[in-house]
C-alpha cells in the first residue's frame, strides 16, 4: 500500500537527515516506527505527508508510493485528499474553534453531505464517547488527553485510508496512553485503515503494532515483526527499560553505545 | 459646551464609523488568513470607488448605477485575486515584514496605476441617497425646554446601514459555511490547515476576493459622503486605529473599534467656544479629528496591548 524507497531527505540543501530509509505498511497493518529523539522518526512521516516542503526541506534521493502513485512531488493538501491523513505532534488544534468544529475540518476534503458528514461524526463520538459533552467547548481550553483525541478524531472524519500518528502518547498519563492506543487498535481492526505510528514509548507501541521499525541518527536499524523486537535483547534493554533479572550487570553492558554501533554498520 | 448641539455629533460620528468599521473589516479579514497587515487596503478602496464611477460616469461608459456597482465589485475581486497570486504567492516563506512592507509598496504602486488611468481630477460621483431632504428625528427629551432635534442626511444613516449588513454577513458567512470553516482552521494555524486537507492558498485568494468586495463597497460608500478624488485612499488612517483598537484579528473588535473612531471624530467636532483654555484651544481642537483616533489608540494600547478584543493567546498551564 505504502512504499517507502530508499529515501534521502535534506533540509535546507545541506543538512542530511535521513540517509536511506525504506519501509513498508500494508492494508489493514499497524506499523510502528521507534527510536530516540532526533532519530528521523517525523521527518519520515512529514516526508510522506508532504509537510516537509513547508520547513525547506526535500526528499533528494529514492520515492515514496501510495498504492502505485508518487507522492514525493505532491503538495500535503493533495496528499491529505488521496487518504493520507498525519496527526501531527503535539495536539495541534485549531485553538480557538470548538471541538465540534475542530472535527468539522477534518471532512472539509469531501463533498458537502451532511447527512454522511454527521454519521461520520457519530461514528467518531462512538470511538471517543468523551467527546460528545465537549463539543461546543473552545479546543485550546481541553486538557491534554481530550485534545489529543479530538486531534486523531479530525483524522477519522477525514475517513483516511493510512493515518500517520506522530506521538499520541506525548505527555499524557499512562491510564490514557493505554486508552488511546486500546482506541487506536479498535478502529483499525474494526475499518482496516492502515496505521503508521511513531512512539518513543515502545512498550505501548509494541503492544499494538503488528511490524516495527527502528530509526537510529536517520537510518533503520532494526526491523521486524512486534513480537520479535519485543524479545530482542537489545530493544528490551534500551527502549523497554529491562534487563535480564538477577543476573549481575557488569560495566561492559553499561557501555551500551558500543552494542548500539554495532547496528548502524 | 453645547449640550444642545451634543446628541446631533455623537449620532452623526457613530454613523460616519459605520463605513470605517467595514474598512477596518477588510483589513483585519486579511491578516486573519495570513498575518499580512495590508498597507494597500486604501488603494483597494479608491480603486472600487474610481471603477464605479468610471462604469456609471458619462465621461466613461454611463452604466446604470447598480450595474456600475456590479461591475466594480467585480473588478475588484479580480483585484484581490491578482494581488494575492502576482505579489504574495511568491513571497510564501519571506519574513513577514518583507511581505508587508510589500503591501506598501503595492498601495504607492496601486495609488500611481490610478493616477495613470483616472487622472487627478475630482470626480462627481453619482448620487445614490438623496442629498435634499435629510431625516429630521426629534428626541425624547428637552434641553432648557428646546426639543432636541437630530438632522440626518439619508446618504449618512444608509451608509452606515450597508456598512452594517456587510459585517453581518460576512460574520454569519464564517460562522456558518465550509468556506468560512476552512477560513477560520487556516487563519489559526496554516500548517495544521494543510495536514487537514485545506488548500490554503485557495483560502488566501478567496480571503483576497473578499478584502476586495469590502474594500469596494467601502470606498463607494464614502465616496457618497465625501466625494471622489485621490485622496479617498487617505481614509484608510482611520481604520488602521479601529483595527488596532479591535485587536488585529476579532471581527466585532474591528466593527467596534470602528464606531469608537467615529464617535470620537463626531464628538471633537462638536462646537465649544468657551473651552476653559479658551477659543484658540477650542478651535485647535475642533480641527484635531484626523488626529483623535491616534490618540485614543495611544492610550488603549498603553493600558490595553491586545486592544480590546484582542485573541486571547490560549495558554494551558
Amino acid at each position: 500500500m505504502l512504499s517507502v524507497n530508499n529515501i534521502e531527505v535534506v533540509y535546507s540543501d545541506v543538512i542530511l537527515v535521513l540517509r536511506g530509509i525504506s519501509l513498508a505498511v500494508e492494508k489493514g497493518q499497524i506499523v510502528s516506527l521507534l527510536g530516540a529523539n532526533g532519530a528521523g522518526k517525523t521527518t519520515t512521516l512529514k516526508s510522506i505527508s508532504g509537510l516537509l516542503l513547508r520547513e525547506d526541506g526535500a526528499v533528494t534521493r529514492g520515492g515514496i508510493e501510495f498504492d502505485g502513485q508518487r507522492l514525493d512531488k505532491l503538495a500535503a493538501e493533495e496528499i491529505t485528499r488521496l487518504g493520507i491523513v498525519q496527526v501531527l505532534e503535539g495536539r495541534r488544534l485549531f485553538q480557538h474553534l470548538t471541538t465540534e468544529e475542530n472535527l468539522l475540518t477534518g471532512a472539509l476534503i469531501h463533498p458537502n453531505n451532511r447527512a454522511e458528514i454527521r454519521r461520520t461524526l457519530e461514528q467518531v463520538y462512538t470511538y471517543f464517547p468523551a467527546l460528545p459533552q465537549l463539543r461546543n467547548r473552545t479546543a485550546g481550553y481541553l486538557s491534554g488527553g481530550e485534545q489529543q483525541m479530538v486531534a486523531i478524531g479530525r483524522a477519522l472524519m477525514s475517513r483516511p485510508r493510512l493515518m500517520l500518528l506522530d506521538e499520541p502518547s506525548l505527555g499524557l498519563a499512562p491510564l490514557l496512553v493505554q486508552s488511546i492506543f486500546e482506541m487506536v487498535r479498535q478502529y483499525n481492526e474494526e475499518t482496516g485503515v492502515s496505521i503508521l505510528l511513531v512512539e518513543q514509548n515502545a512498550n505501548v507501541a509494541l503492544q499494538v503494532a503488528d511490524y516495527a521499525y527502528v530509526m537510529e541518527n536517520g537510518r533503520i536499524v532494526l526491523d521486524g515483526s512486534a513480537e520479535q523486537l519485543a524479545q530482542n535483547a537489545d530493544i528490551k534493554e534500551f527502549y523497554l527499560g529491562l534487563t535480564s533479572v538477577g543476573e549481575r550487570k557488569s560495566y561492559r553492558d553499561v557501555k551500551h553505545y558500543k552494542r548500539r554501533k554495532r547496528w548502524l554498520g | 459646551m453645547n449640550w444642545q448641539l451634543l446628541p446631533q455629533f455623537a449620532i452623526t460620528g457613530l454613523l460616519n464609523g459605520g463605513p470605517i468599521a467595514l474598512i477596518a473589516l477588510g483589513i483585519v479579514l486579511i491578516f486573519k488568513s495570513s498575518e499580512i497587515f495590508n498597507f494597500a487596503h486604501g488603494q483597494m478602496l479608491l480603486i472600487g470607488a474610481m471603477t464605479t464611477w468610471w462604469f456609471s460616469a458619462d465621461e466613461g461608459l454611463g452604466l446604470p448605477l447598480w450595474t456600475a456597482v456590479l461591475l466594480a465589485l467585480a473588478v475588484s475581486i479580480l483585484l484581490g485575486l491578482l494581488i494575492e497570486r502576482l505579489t504574495l504567492r511568491p513571497m510564501t516563506g519571506q519574513p513577514l515584514l518583507s511581505i508587508i512592507l510589500m503591501t506598501l509598496a503595492l498601495g504607492q504602486f496601486l495609488q500611481g496605476l490610478t493616477i495613470l488611468t483616472f487622472g487627478t481630477t475630482q470626480r462627481n460621483f453619482p448620487v445614490i441617497f438623496s442629498i435634499t431632504d435629510p431625516y429630521r428625528i426629534t428626541l425624547p427629551f428637552t434641553y432648557n425646554d428646546n426639543p432636541i432635534i437630530v438632522i440626518l442626511k439619508q446618504n449618512l444613516v444608509w451608509s452606515f446601514v450597508v456598512a452594517m449588513v456587510c459585517v453581518i454577513v460576512l460574520a454569519l458567512f464564517f460562522q456558518y459555511t465550509r468556506t468560512g470553516l476552512s477560513m477560520r482552521a487556516t487563519a489559526e494555524d496554516h500548517e495544521t490547515a494543510q495536514s487537514v486537507g485545506i488548500r490554503i492558498n485557495r483560502v488566501f485568494g478567496i480571503s483576497w476576493a473578499i478584502a476586495g468586495i469590502i474594500a469596494a463597497i467601502g470606498g463607494v460608500l464614502i465616496a457618497t459622503a465625501s466625494g471622489l478624488d485621490l485622496s479617498l485612499s487617505i481614509v484608510v488612517l482611520a481604520a488602521f486605529p479601529a483595527v488596532l483598537l479591535g485587536g488585529l484579528e476579532s471581527i466585532p473588535g474591528a466593527v467596534l473599534g470602528g464606531l469608537i473612531i467615529g464617535l470620537a471624530q463626531g464628538l471633537v467636532g462638536l462646537p465649544n467656544n468657551n473651552f476653559f483654555m479658551g477659543p484658540e484651544v477650542a478651535q485647535a481642537i475642533r480641527n484635531s479629528t484626523e488626529i483623535v483616533p491616534y490618540v485614543i489608540l495611544l492610550i488603549v494600547l498603553v493600558i490595553r496591548p491586545d486592544g480590546l478584543f484582542g485573541q486571547k493567546r490560549i495558554e494551558r498551564i
